[in-house]
């Protein structure tokens, strides 16, 4: 007997010793971080009589894979002015449960960021009113600004577009070019002859639209802001209590085209990642990949694709004045400024967050190594070609479709859509779609209500 | 000798004491406040009485994924410690290579729940696709099943060594002697054997139930509750209470059903040591 509570205490105890550890390494986490802030810190202190206030900058980091650059954008700060800028990065997919804790504690983060007015609502009694601030007076438009009631509460600092990118050289091999296509319509012809030939041309129009969590995001979210884009626009409102649903035959139409003459069946999709469709293009399996410009990195580089092999068409789902549509474009990334931070902290991150967009080293950090679009005067050019193709759309009269989604009214509306577009593409009959458009639109009311409760 | 112990036992206990205090009694009391408010952060907590736990109670749900937790738990722990038992049995018999098959079948106890969760959904898939089933995300039946199969897999190995411990410890006397008064193996393993072990048995059913109820980890990687929530147990079900929807309100629902999933299971746990226990022996 005596053995077995000895192994039962061994369990316990290394139950708990494995607790403590998990703790710590979360823990380690932040400090390794803040480390790389103090670290620069020990170098400032004899510069620290250039800084006036003698405020400091704590930044929650949203995007993991711009880290780097931000920490690296830091160091230069803290070196030039004396001010010291902490810079942690979420874990891909915590940033919320992160937040919520590092606010709860002394030392919040006094600059974080919220995805839209939906995130907004969370975190709006976090926001510093930044009206007047120098940062939100070098915003190009007022657009860019996120507002809470008359109070400017966040400000965008990264445009981003999605499409449909295109492998122009596996284009041309099937007869096309990227000039073919200007409608839903042509998009469905060469779409559907590609898959007719499939066999023969060695490759599939549309890298496979999975449904795992890594990748279902670009279909629940990305693609639904087309039909809510049309829709909104028709009925001249920015948001809604309850959408009617008005182009979900549109919607079904491209989910249609994209499961139909992808590289898998249908049934696979539920298990397909965001990895999955990355390679199948990388491994030129297919056309087209819908995605947008923060994957550029990933597709263009040494043993991957040059500028030349690539383009990004707007999405057609057969609805609006397709010969004008442009890319989706929009941001659902928001400066926000803690305002219950130490007025000091406050200065401080403005004038960070104003050195970032106007200074010569944060404005080339931002559009050279994060490859940022940033909304400001002083902004530089991106050598992304997504960014790039956005412009030249623009130019040419075309009209962005702005980004829309982040006025869903919950994550869970989400998930309730792709789980539904999930059984939709295993099993293409009217009667699952029925399931998706009252997901869609049931949904919509049902959690806007329950996301809007008090 | 004593004296001196007592009046210096403060002194070594005050360190954990300390520990125990700060890492599990404050966040407790804390979390049982912030269940009767409304919050973001846990310091702007504001009072709003006991809406949340009648918000919680009246989930449809949080009721779903409690009836599914109890299936799940009541035929993961008659599995995991039928088969443990089975094996702990075999594996105490005098034959060769018995500790390679001892480490083997704990080694699965060693990889972490997430990771697990993962390389089951592979390996789940892909049979279902081998034998044209809807895939996981689609099918609530075998993403119960996965689960099963799941725990069982990395479970057992944990418990055939309690068990194996607990039926070393069966002194040879008491079987000889059963074997004198003419008891058969399986009479020597039902009537001797098994009483002997009864406190192996209550730990084990204490550790698979607690598991059971408290799964997360292979529940989030596996299953993700899909489809539409049918495969969600309720440590899962607080966590998409929590996060799935913005707005303070919500943190507080995820909140009361957090506490009311502690007592629930601090409850049928005490329950179950209280039943197992009168069923031990003294040596």
């Amino acid at each position: 007997m005596k053995n077995v509570k000895r192994l039962f205490a061994l369990g316990m105890a290394t139950a708990l010793a494995v607790g403590t550890l998990t703790g710590c390494g979360s823990d380690n986490n932040n400090t390794n971080n803040a480390g790389n802030g103090s670290e620069s810190t020990a170098a400032d202190n004899k510069e620290n009589e250039n800084t006036a206030a003698g405020g400091s900058v704590y930044y929650l980091n949203f995007k993991p894979e711009q880290d780097e650059q931000w920490q690296a954008l830091a160091k230069t700060y803290t070196e030039q002015t004396g001010t010291k800028v902490t810079v942690v990065t979420a874990a891909s997919g915590n940033y919320e449960t992160t937040l919520m804790s590092e606010m709860g504690k002394s030392g919040a983060p006094t600059l974080f960021q919220v995805n839209g007015p939906v995130g907004l609502a969370n975190w709006k009694d976090y926001c510093y009113d930044l009206s007047g601030t120098a940062v939100f007076n070098e915003l190009t438009s007022e657009d860019y600004a996120l507002k809470d009631g008359d109070s400017v509460a966040g400000i965008a600092y990264v445009i981003e577009s999605y499409g449909l990118i295109c492998n122009k050289t596996l284009l041309n091999e099937a007869g096309y070019s990227v000039d073919d296509i200007k409608s839903f319509a042509d998009l469905k012809k060469v779409a559907e002859d590609i898959t007719a030939r499939s066999s023969e041309l060695g490759f599939s129009a549309f890298t496979s639209a999975g449904m795992d969590g890594s990748s279902d995001w670009r279909f629940k979210t990305h693609l639904a802001n087309l039909p809510i884009y049309f829709e909104y626009k028709e009925d001249g409102i920015g948001s809604t209590d309850a959408i009617k649903g008005t182009y979900l035959d549109a919607y079904r139409a491209i989910w249609d085209l994209y499961v139909n003459n992808s590289t898998c069946a249908g049934k696979d999709l539920a298990a397909k990642t965001g990895d999955d469709s990355r390679n199948e293009f990388l491994n030129k399996q297919a056309v087209f990949f819908q995605n947008g410009s923060w994957e550029y990195a990933n597709l263009v580089g040494e043993d991957k694709f040059t500028d030349d092999d690539l383009a990004m068409i707007p999405i057609y789902i057969g609805v609006g004045d397709e010969a004008n549509q442009g890319l989706c474009t929009g941001t659902e990334n928001y400066w926000c400024v803690n305002k219950d931070a130490d007025p000091a902290d406050i200065q401080a991150t403005l004038d960070f967050l104003y050195w970032c967009v106007t200074s010569e080293e944060g404005t080339s950090s931002m559009a050279d190594d994060m490859g940022f679009v940033i909304p400001f005067k002083n902004a530089k050019e991106s050598a992304n070609l997504f960014v790039q193709q956005d412009r030249e759309y623009t130019a040419e009269g075309k009209t962005p479709v702005s980004w829309n989604f982040t006025t869903m009214p919950s994550e869970e509306w989400k998930n309730g859509v792709g789980s539904a577009l999930t059984a939709y593409a295993a099993d293409e009959t009217d009667a699952n779609w029925d399931a998706v458009v009252s997901a869609f639109v049931d949904g919509w009311a049902t959690e806007y209500q329950l996301a809007n409760q008090q | 000798m004593e004296k001196a112990l007592k009046k210096s036992a403060p002194i070594f206990v005050l360190p954990t004491l300390i520990a125990f205090i700060i890492g599990f009694i404050v966040p407790f009391g804390q979390g049982l406040y912030l269940s009767f408010c409304k919050f973001t952060t846990v310091n702007n907590a504001e009072w709003v009485g006991l809406s949340n736990y009648k918000a919680a109670l009246t989930d449809a749900s949080f009721g779903r994924s409690f009836v599914f937790t109890v299936l799940f738990a009541v035929v993961s722990i008659l599995t995991i410690n039928v088969i443990a038992f089975g094996l702990a049995v075999l594996l105490t018999q005098k034959i060769k290579g018995t500790n390679i098959f001892r480490t083997v079948f704990f080694m699965p106890n060693l990889i972490g729940g997430i990771v697990l969760g993962y390389i089951w959904q592979i390996l789940i898939n892909c049979v279902l696709t081998l034998v044209e089933k809807p895939l996981l995300a689609l099918n609530s039946t075998a993403g119960y099943w996965g689960l099963i199969i799941l725990m069982c897999w990395q479970q057992i190995g944990y418990m055939m060594i309690i068990y194996i411990a607990g039926l070393q410890n069966v002194p040879d006397s008491l079987i000889e002697a059963a074997e004198i008064d003419g008891a058969n193996k399986w009479q020597a393993l039902l009537k001797v054997k098994i009483p002997m072990v009864m406190s192996s048995i209550t730990v084990c059913v204490f550790l698979t139930l607690t598991n059971s109820f408290k799964l997360f980890d292979q529940n989030l990687a596996l299953t993700g509750g899909d489809p539409n929530h049918s495969t969600e147990m309720m440590a899962l079900n607080i966590y998409q209470t929590f996060y799935a929807r913005a707005g303070a309100l919500w943190k507080g629902y995820g909140q009361a059903k957090a506490v009311i999933f502690c007592i629930l299971v601090i409850s049928i746990a005490l329950f179950q040591l209280k039943a197992t226990r009168s069923k031990e022996v003294q040596q």
